[in-house]
C-alpha cells in the first residue's frame, strides 16, 4: 500500500472517502495519479457491520456536534442531528440503500423549466443529461445497478408486493423493484443479495455497492492511493498567488500535521465541505476559501422527504428483504397542475422496531402512538423523496460559540421549508396513503422527515462565477487547483436519490483532473 | 436480564406492600406480584421506582409487554447521578396528583386520569427525560422485539432469501 511523504507536493489530496471522494480516489489512482485521501473515520468492513440499528448507528455515524435553526421539523425533533452521515472509510455509502437513478432531462434546467419561483434561488446546471450520459453508464457499471445494462431486477419482498398492488389499483404505471446498486446475481467478489434486510446498517454480504469495499481497495491495489484514516482535515492552506498548497489535518490522537498537495478535492458531504472552506478563511480570503461569490454554504438542499407507514389486518413483515425494495416513478414528472413545481419518487422503505419507535412520530406518546407500534408486524412503508427548492438562506454557517474537539467552530444547519416543498409533501402524503387505502389499510401514518440523508448544494456548480462556487468540472471558480467532488456541487437536487449522479460526476472529474495535470494546467 | 432478577414468591410475600401493579419490598426491592421478577433499588426510594415504572407504561402502554421490561427501561435512573432529579420529578408528579384529590400518582385507578396529569407536565424536562429515555430503553431491548413480531438480526440465519422475504399470502 502506498505511503506518501508529508512534503510531497505532487499528490492530489482528497478529503472524504464516500460516494464522491472514494470514487474519485480510485479513478485517479487507476490513471496513475498519486493520491492521499483523508478520512475522519476509521475503517469498517462487512465483517464488522452489525444487524442492529442503534448498534450500527453508534459504530459509524458522524456524531460531532452540530446545531440547527429554521422552521423545518427536524430542528425540533433532532436538533443535534440535522443530517445522517457516516464517519468511516466509505462514508455514507455504507449506510445507503442503493437506489441509483439518473436525473430526468428537464431537471438539469430547473430555472428554465420551473420559471421564477418566489424565494427560490433556482439555476440551470452548466451541464446536461447528454453530457453526463456516458458517465452515468460508467457509474451504473461500477455500481452494478439493477435494470441497467444486462442486469436483472431484484425480486420483490413483502413490503414491495403491498406497494406494487396498491400502486396498480391507483393506476400508476411505472412500478418496479428499482434500479439498485445491489447485486442481483453472484459476482466473483461478492454474492447476490440474500435479503437480510439491514441495508442501512452496512451490507454484511457486500452485495450492496459501497466505496468502503469496492473503490477504496481497488484504488489501494494500484499502489497510487494512500488512505489516511482517523484523519480529519481542519484547514486548507494556500500561497500568496491564491493557489492551495496543502491540508492541515488532525490524526487520531489529535496531533496536527500538514500534508502538501498539488491539488485539493473536497468531498466531506454537504455539511462538512462548506464548513471546511469557511474554516479555511485567511487574510487573502476573509470570507472563506473559494467564496468570492458568497455562495459557500448557501442553497442547502435536503430533498422534500417524508414517509407513509400503514397498518393492515394481516402481517406484512416489511423488514424482511431489501430495505428499499421498489419504486413508483409516475409522480416524478414536472406537472404544475398538482400545485407545485418538480416531482417526487415513491420508494418502499422499512425500518426496524427500534428506529420505528424513534422516527414514526418523534415526541409523540400515549396509546395512539403505542398502538401503532403494536401493529408493527402488520405495517408496510414507503419513503417519499422529491426535489426541494434551493434557497439562499438555507445554509451552513459556522457556529463560533460551540467548538469541536479540535477547537474549530461547529456547523449550524439552517433550513426553512419552501411553500413548494410543503405543497409537494402534502401531495405525496395523500398519494402514499391512497395506495395503502386501496389495499385495505386500517390506519396510515404520514411520517415526518428523518435526519437528512440527502445533503446537497452548499458549493453549487454554476456557469457564472458570481452565481456559485464551482464550474462545470467541480473546479473552484476562484482557486484553480481546488475541486469539490461530492453532492455539495449540486446546482439543484432533482427528484432522484443523489448518489448515482455524485458517482458519475466523480468519474468525469477524474478524467478532467488527469488531463489537466498532464497538460500542465494544474 | 442482570438487574432484574428472579426471586421466590415466598421471599416476596414475606415483607412487601402492593403499589400499583408492583410490590415494594422493605428490603430495597420491587417485584411483580407473582414473583416473576424483581428489581433492586439502591439509590431511589422503592416507591419512586414503582412510580417510574407506572409512568413508563402510561407513556408507552403496550398491554402485552410485562412490567419487567418497563422496569429495565427505567432502571438506569437508580444511580447516584440521576437520583436527585428523578426524586424531585416524581415528587412534582405526586404533587399534581394530590392537587387533583388523589393520594399520589400510583394510587390513581384509571390510565386516562394519570395520562391527563402527564399531559399537563408534558413540556417539563423531567417528563421529556423519561419519555426520551424510553425510546431506546424500552424498544431497543431485544427481549421485547418478538412481542411486536420483529425478528432482529438475520445475517447469521442466512437472511430471508430462503426464509420468507416474499411469503405474503394476502396480496
Ligand atoms: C440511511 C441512508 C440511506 C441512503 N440511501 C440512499 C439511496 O438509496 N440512494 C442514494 O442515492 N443515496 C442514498 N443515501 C445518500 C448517500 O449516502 C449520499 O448521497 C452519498 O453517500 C453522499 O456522498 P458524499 O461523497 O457527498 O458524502 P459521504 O458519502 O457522506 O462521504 C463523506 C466522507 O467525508 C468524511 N469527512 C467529512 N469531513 C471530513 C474532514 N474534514 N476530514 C476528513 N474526512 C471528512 C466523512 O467522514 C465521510 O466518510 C442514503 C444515506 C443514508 C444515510
Ligand atoms: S438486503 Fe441485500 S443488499 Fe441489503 S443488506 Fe441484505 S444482502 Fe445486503
Amino acid at each position: 500500500m502506498a505511503k506518501f511523504d508529508m512534503n510531497d507536493d505532487n499528490v492530489v489530496v482528497i478529503i472524504g472517502t464516500g460516494a464522491g471522494g472514494g470514487v474519485l480516489a480510485n479513478e485517479l489512482a487507476q490513471k496513475g495519479v498519486k493520491v492521499v485521501a483523508f478520512e475522519a473515520g476509521g475503517r469498517h468492513l462487512p465483517e464488522d457491520y452489525v444487524n442492529d440499528e442503534w448498534g450500527s448507528f453508534a459504530q459509524i455515524s458522524w456524531l460531532d456536534t452540530r446545531t440547527t435553526s429554521g422552521n423545518f421539523r427536524l430542528a425540533k425533533d433532532f436538533s443535534g442531528l440535522p443530517s445522517w452521515i457516516v464517519k468511516a472509510v466509505g462514508g455514507s455509502t455504507i449506510h445507503w440503500a442503493g437506489a441509483s437513478l439518473r436525473f430526468q432531462e428537464h431537471e438539469w434546467k430547473a430555472r428554465t423549466t420551473y420559471g421564477d419561483v418566489q424565494g427560490a434561488s433556482l439555476l440551470d446546471w452548466p451541464i446536461d443529461g447528454e453530457e453526463l450520459a456516458p458517465y452515468y453508464s460508467k457509474a451504473e457499471e461500477k455500481l452494478r445497478v439493477t435494470r441497467t445494462g444486462d442486469r436483472e431486477g431484484l425480486p420483490g419482498n413483502n413490503n414491495y408486493k403491498v406497494f406494487e398492488a396498491g400502486a396498480k389499483k391507483l393506476g400508476y404505471k411505472d412500478v418496479h423493484t428499482g434500479r439498485m446498486a445491489i447485486n442481483s446475481r453472484d459476482y466473483d467478489d461478492y454474492a447476490a443479495c440474500q435479503q437480510t434486510g439491514f441495508c442501512f446498517q452496512g451490507c454484511k454480504w457486500g452485495a450492496k455497492w459501497s466505496s468502503a469495499y469496492h473503490d477504496i481497495p481497488l484504488g489501494e491495489a494500484t499502489g497510487n492511493l494512500e488512505v489516511r484514516e482517523n484523519a480529519q482535515a481542519l484547514k486548507i492552506e494556500h500561497d500568496d498567488t491564491g493557489k492551495v498548497t496543502g491540508v492541515l489535518y488532525a490524526d487520531k490522537d489529535g496531533n496536527q500535521h500538514l500534508q502538501k498537495a498539488r491539488i485539493v478535492c473536497v468531498a466531506g458531504n454537504s455539511v462538512e465541505s462548506p464548513r471546511l472552506l469557511l474554516n479555511s478563511a485567511s487574510n487573502m480570503f476573509p470570507d472563506g476559501l473559494a467564496n468570492s461569490s458568497g455562495q459557500v454554504g448557501r442553497n442547502y438542499m435536503r430533498h422534500m422527504t417524508g414517509s407513509v407507514y400503514a397498518v393492515f389486518d394481516q402481517p406484512v413483515r416489511m423488514w424482511r428483504g431489501t430495505t428499499m425494495a421498489g419504486i413508483i416513478t409516475d409522480e416524478s414528472r414536472h406537472d404544475p397542475s398538482r400545485g407545485f413545481v418538480g416531482g417526487y419518487e415513491m420508494e418502499t422503505l422499512s425500518i426496524g422496531l427500534p428506529f420505528m419507535a424513534a422516527f414514526l412520530d418523534p415526541g409523540s406518546w400515549g396509546r395512539e402512538f403505542a398502538t401503532a407500534l403494536d401493529s408493527y408486524e402488520n405495517m408496510a412503508g414507503m419513503w417519499l423523496v422529491g426535489e426541494d427548492m434551493p434557497q439562499e438562506t438555507n445554509r451552513i454557517t459556522l457556529n463560533h460559540d460551540i467548538k469541536d474537539q479540535h477547537g474549530l467552530p461547529t456547523p449550524n444547519v439552517h433550513f426553512d421549508d419552501h411553500p413548494n416543498d410543503v405543497a409537494m409533501r402534502n401531495h405525496a402524503y395523500q398519494q402514499g396513503m391512497a395506495i395503502y387505502d386501496a389495499m385495505g389499510a386500517t390506519r396510515a401514518f404520514p411520517t415526518p422527515p428523518y435526519p437528512s440523508t440527502h445533503n446537497m448544494g452548499t458549493n453549487r456548480m454554476s456557469e457564472k462565477p458570481r452565481d456559485g462556487v464551482v464550474n462545470r468540472w467541480g473546479q473552484s471558480h476562484d482557486v484553480k487547483n481546488l475541486f469539490v467532488s461530492d453532492g455539495s456541487q449540486f446546482t439543484t437536487g432533482a427528484a432522484e436519490n443523489p448518489t448515482l449522479t455524485i458517482v458519475a460526476l466523480a468519474i468525469r472529474q477524474a478524467d478532467r483532473i488527469a488531463s489537466e495535470m498532464s497538460k500542465g494546467n494544474i | 436480564m442482570e438487574e432484574v432478577r428472579k426471586l421466590s414468591r415466598r421471599d416476596l410475600l414475606r415483607q412487601s406492600v402492593a403499589l400499583g401493579t408492583v410490590f415494594v419490598m422493605g428490603t430495597g426491592f420491587i417485584a411483580a406480584p407473582n414473583a416473576a421478577w424483581a428489581v433492586e433499588v439502591k439509590h431511589l426510594k422503592p416507591q419512586t421506582m414503582a412510580t417510574l415504572i407506572q409512568m413508563a407504561r402510561d407513556i408507552y402502554p403496550h398491554d402485552h409487554v410485562g412490567d419487567e421490561y418497563y422496569a429495565k427501561a427505567v432502571k438506569g435512573y437508580d444511580s447516584a447521578d440521576a437520583m436527585a432529579g428523578v426524586e424531585a420529578g416524581v415528587e412534582a408528579l405526586d404533587a399534581v396528583a394530590a392537587g387533583r384529590g388523589y393520594g399520589n400518582y400510583l394510587s390513581i385507578g384509571w390510565e386516562r386520569d394519570r395520562v391527563d396529569i402527564l399531559r399537563s407536565m408534558e413540556q417539563s424536562p423531567f417528563f421529556q427525560q423519561i419519555r426520551g429515555g424510553l425510546i431506546v430503553g424500552l424498544y431497543n431491548q431485544e427481549a421485547v422485539w418478538p412481542m411486536f413480531g420483529y425478528e432482529g438480526e438475520s445475517f447469521s440465519k442466512g437472511g430471508y432469501i430462503n426464509r420468507g422475504f416474499n411469503d405474503i399470502n394476502w396480496v
